[in-house]
């Protein structure tokens, strides 16, 4: 019996968005990356064209990070410097772009003002080419303060923003929308408010290829199924030409997989788990591929060792396989 | 995927004798298709329309069995290309390779490294399902003393990789009664294979150059009469494996197409264990009913189980733990108390965090029917009434000398009725488990 081989036509296609701009764009940045784009479900080049390769942020923040022993020890000395830690990041770790997490502002903690969170953005910015991604500390009235302050003093580098949420995103799309800036529209697991969420965005005027969906969600064995089903819809939606869910998805991978136990846990503790540092890394890098497998465009993610091997399954996994 | 009652109509004798119950043919075809009859009903249906039925009506992926008693490992059996769509019902096997040309030693160390791949995680038990004895010495000998070390050490069924059928033959003298998986039936070899595999029926991989060659060889064995198979395309490269592997599931159950209608495996190439295991996570998510690995880490592998078992996880049962006073360390009189629901996801990401405090405390699960705090309030099943039941249930009473509960922070308006209703000090605690740490450290030190 011959094999029909069977082919999988899409209506529509992956939404795409690009990230940072160069100097002729009105920016500042060397590279730029654009995601998305997809015309079938992800890696499956025998359906359609996968335009873009996923991308691979690594996470630099404001303060000193409470991380593990098996995350610090690869960014000795340059914790405290964001500049340099992110530096170190692109330079010697490959991360495509940066992710700034301005946890100081947090009002209970550092709570660094608008303007310093400003400066900490610009030195990451002087620092390295690659374009930003950039969140608060997710507390909603401090958020909307500082990230409309790094939307205006970065008008057009064209960054990445986050979080707005079904409660909270007039704010930081309207700063978007005037600075010229994408958005990350979250989520809470949910793939009808993930849908409204991008109606009320769209609503206010700024366009579908503006728009990041962040689903929230879990880390390997704390509910990352959930992420995944949702995910997996989500692209199937987008290829049956849902313009709401068709935006590029970007996951937290390394501050869900970080949160997991069986990343931290010391071998000691838990002798039937083994060594804690490959353990980790893997809970980490398997967060990663098993997203992409459903659909991630974009990888928030920390260990330089697990980005390394994410960065290779990607590799492998654009390789054309049709038939 | 049944057929309709039309189209089973066709193939019924059409004498409208009622000797099967329903009065006519077509009325038994029609309870055929709503599953309320039996075909044997019907003493006139002919050989040819029973298999035309029966090969129809069979699921669109057979149900494979390899493994004796505790060890026995179902492959295959799926219908979904989405776990969405329904669920997906047979894990990913997980089997590490052994290699023959090890010394004695090392093929003991190994076998035993294999026998001790159990896990202890979030309450659920995760296993390993075959041993891989490969014949790299292409020595039948050789092979089969190494197959014997392994059996002797470990009873996780084995997986018997050489093309040569007298090795084969060989080891199946040791292990066949373990119905071990054959790897592989070759163009080469498959007369000679499927009768090894059908003496002891051992599930045979059927192993081809490509799609279309593998459908071809496929034809050949069911032709000579053995079904219990499993399939592999050849491809190595990960892009490849993985555009053969939906292609097969899609084939199989989108058009039934026969010779795909197996489970498959799947064979890591990555030299670094990490990447490796990357590699294989990549292939548990496409449907692989069977990934060989080659590190035997439990740091490597953990991680690859887990995603396993999240994958397979069935997406309209939440998992959950028991209803009961859960402890962590060795909780006294004196130990702190907290309350959540009994979904597994919430109450292990409590427990995680209440161990981190180091503090011997007390979890109370209650029976939400497996839903997070917020869902469980918002849908009344997780009131103060019904918990304050619970709290007697458990005799939490009799456990502690204090009276105070940590009630999670998102329902804090239940305090007031859970005092009320239990007789207990309610203390409000954060929203999320990760700010556990940092409440008990300063509440309870
Ligand atoms: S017994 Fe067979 S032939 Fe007779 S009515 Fe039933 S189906 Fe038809």
């Amino acid at each position: 019996m011959a094999v029909n081989i069977i082919k999988e036509k899409s209506l529509a296609k992956v939404g795409q968005v690009k990230l940072g701009a160069t100097k002729e764009e009105g920016g500042t940045r060397t590279v730029t990356y654009t995601v998305g784009g997809d015309s079938a479900l992800p890696f499956h080049h025998f359906d359609g064209e996968i335009a873009n390769r996923p991308i691979v942020a690594m996470e630099v923040q404001d303060i000193k990070p409470n991380w593990p022993e098996t995350l610090t020890k690869h960014f000795e000395g340059v914790l405290d410097k964001p500049g340099e830690w992110a530096k170190k990041c692109v330079d010697e770790y490959g991360a495509d772009a940066i992710y700034v997490r301005l946890e100081g502002a947090h009002p209970d903690g550092a709570d660094k003002s608008p303007d310093q969170c400003v400066a900490v953005v610009k030195e990451v910015l002087d620092a390295v080419g690659v374009p930003l991604i950039v969140t608060g500390c997710e507390v909603e009235d401090k958020d909307n303060e500082v990230l409309t302050a790094v939307a205006e003093a970065c008008a057009g580098e064209n960054l990445l923003l986050g979080f707005a949420e079904q409660e909270n995103y007039k704010s930081l799309t309207a700063a978007c929308m005037v600075h010229k800036h994408n958005v990350i529209a979250r989520s809470p697991l949910d793939i009808n408010i993930c849908k409204q969420l991008n109606i009320l965005i769209t609503e206010m005027n700024l366009p579908t290829e503006r728009i990041v969906i962040d689903p929230s969600i879990g880390g390997l064995g704390y509910g990352i199924e959930y992420a995944y089903s949702i995910m997996e819809r989500a692209r199937l939606g987008a290829l049956q030409g849902d313009k709401m869910l068709s935006m590029p998805i970007l996951c937290t991978v390394g501050k869900e997989a970080w949160r997991a136990k069986e990343a931290n846990a010391s071998q000691e503790e838990y002798p039937g788990w083994g060594d804690e540092e490959d353990r980790g890394i893997l809970w980490e890098a398997v967060t990663a591929s098993a997203l992409l497998q459903a659909g991630a465009s974009i990888l928030l993610m920390r260990h330089p060792k697990a980005v390394e091997l994410t960065k290779r399954a990607i590799d492998q996994l654009m390789e054309d396989n049709s038939y | 995927m049944g057929l309709t009652g039309l189209e089973i109509y066709k193939q019924l004798p059409k004498k409208n004798c009622g000797e099967c119950g329903p009065p006519t043919c077509l009325a038994f075809a029609m309870a055929l298709a709503n599953g309320k009859a039996q075909l044997d009903a019907c003493p006139y249906v002919s050989d040819e329309a029973r298999a035309n039925l029966e090969s129809a009506s069979a699921p669109p992926i057979a149900l494979v069995k390899a493994g004796a008693g505790d060890y026995v490992v179902e492959m295959g059996d799926e219908t979904e290309l989405f776990r969405h769509d329904k669920k997906f019902y047979h894990e990913t096997a997980i089997a590490f390779k052994v290699s023959d040309t090890l010394s004695e030693d090392d093929i003991e160390a190994k076998a035993k490294e294999i026998d001790g791949l159990v896990f202890e995680r979030v309450g659920l038990q995760y296993r390993v399902q075959f041993a891989a004895v490969v014949n790299d010495s292409k020595d039948p000998v050789t092979f089969k003393n190494a197959v014997s070390k392994v059996a002797a050490v470990t009873n996780i069924t084995p997986m018997l990789v050489s093309e040569d059928p007298v090795a084969i033959e060989g080891a199946l003298e040791v292990v066949g009664d373990r119905k071990p998986v054959i790897y592989a039936a070759t163009t080469d070899n498959y007369e000679k294979m499927t009768e090894l595999a059908k003496s002891k029926e051992c599930p045979l991989v059927v192993k081809a150059d490509g799609l279309e060659a593998l459908a071809e060889l496929v034809e050949k064995v069911v032709g000579l009469g053995y079904k219990q198979l499993i399939l592999d395309s050849g491809q190595r490269e990960t892009a490849k494996v993985i555009a053969d592997l939906v292609q097969i599931r899609r084939q199989a159950i989108k058009k039934k197409f026969r010779p795909f209608g197996y489970p498959t495996v799947a064979f890591t190439t990555e030299e670094d264990p990490l990447a490796e295991i990357n590699q294989a996570v990549a292939y548990v998510s496409k449907y692989a009913s069977v990934v060989v690995l080659n590190t035997t880490d439990k740091a490597h592998v953990l991680p690859l189980l887990s995603w396993r078992q999240n994958l397979y996880t069935d997406p309209q049962v939440p998992i959950q733990v028991e209803e009961k006073l859960h402890k962590v360390g060795e909780p006294d009189e004196n130990s702190p108390v907290y309350l959540t629901t009994n979904f597994s996801l919430t109450y292990y990401s409590v427990e995680g965090e209440v161990e981190a405090t180091k503090i011997p405390s007390y979890i109370l699960a209650v029976d939400t029917d497996g839903t997070s705090v917020l869902t469980a309030y918002a849908a009344g099943k997780f009131e103060a009434e019904k918990i304050a039941e619970v709290m007697e249930k458990v005799g939490l009473n009799d456990k502690v000398k204090h009276r105070n509960i940590v009630i999670p922070g998102y329902v804090a308006v239940l305090k007031g009725k859970l005092e009320e209703a239990s007789g207990w000090n309610v203390i409000v605690g954060p929203r999320e488990a990760s700010g556990i740490v940092a409440f008990a450290k300063s509440q309870f030190s």
